[in-house]
């Protein structure tokens, strides 16, 4: 058995482990019932179900061809950016309210990212008297 | 040697399945969304999905040239992600 053989089976391995945990990815999208709880589920199609792809390429073009290392460039920018916008769109659903979110605080005091102004807080959304 | 390019050409029609499956949930995902962190999230899994859709083909055709076409398409995909959330946020991409 030579190596391009084992070559080639790392890639098939690769690839259905990339597949499933792309559709288990976008099957929790579908299936969880809460916007918080929903951005689980696609962070795994991004960092394993990519991550997998890629290596199986990456495999792939180093056994027929010679080599594609710079595919690591497209798995590293993944990485770094899918904490990035994971961060934006949660900021996104506690700015629409529509995740719970926490009580009152005492006094005047307002949370610090939420922080609407006095002349708006009989305008601004609240959700079943939290805020 | 042809044996194992039989497993690997199998291996890589499941993954299109698997990965063309995924694209469509999403989509569903972004159709019924409730609210519009929902419609921000599930579009950029499609984005996602897309590169791996990307990936896949260059696999299949044994080309290097869709690395540059998927990294150029993840820059993109992060950069409408976030103009769609400040949007959202801030109702302005630019202050």
């Amino acid at each position: 058995m030579s190596w391009d053989i084992i070559g080639i089976y790392a890639t098939s391995a690769a690839l259905i482990i990339g597949a499933i945990f792309a559709m288990v990815g976008a099957i929790g999208l579908i299936k969880f019932n809460d916007p918080m709880v929903r951005m689980h589920a696609p962070t795994k199609v991004g960092t394993v179900g990519i991550g997998a792809l890629l290596a199986a390429a990456i495999i792939y073009n180093s056994v027929i061809g010679d080599g594609a290392i710079h595919a690591i460039l497209i798995m590293a920018f993944l990485f770094v950016t899918a904490p990035i916008s994971a961060n934006f769109i949660a900021k996104v659903n506690i700015h629409r309210r529509n995740c719970d979110t926490l009580p009152a605080p005492e006094g005047d005091e307002t949370w610090s990212t939420l922080n609407v102004s006095e002349a708006d807080r009989a305008i601004a959304p609240q959700k079943d008297g939290a805020a | 040697m042809s044996q194992a390019m039989d497993v690997m050409n199998i291996a890589l029609i499941i993954a299109f399945a698997a990965v063309a499956l995924a694209q469509v949930l999403s989509m569903v995902r972004l159709v019924m969304g409730p609210s519009v962190g929902d419609r921000i999230l599930a579009l950029d899994t499609m984005v996602i999905n897309a590169i791996g859709l990307i990936v896949l083909m260059g696999i299949s055709q044994g080309s290097t040239i869709y690395f540059e076409v998927s990294l150029i398409i993840a820059m993109l995909g992060f950069v409408s992600t976030v103009a769609f959330a400040r949007f959202i946020m801030r109702g302005d991409i630019i202050e």
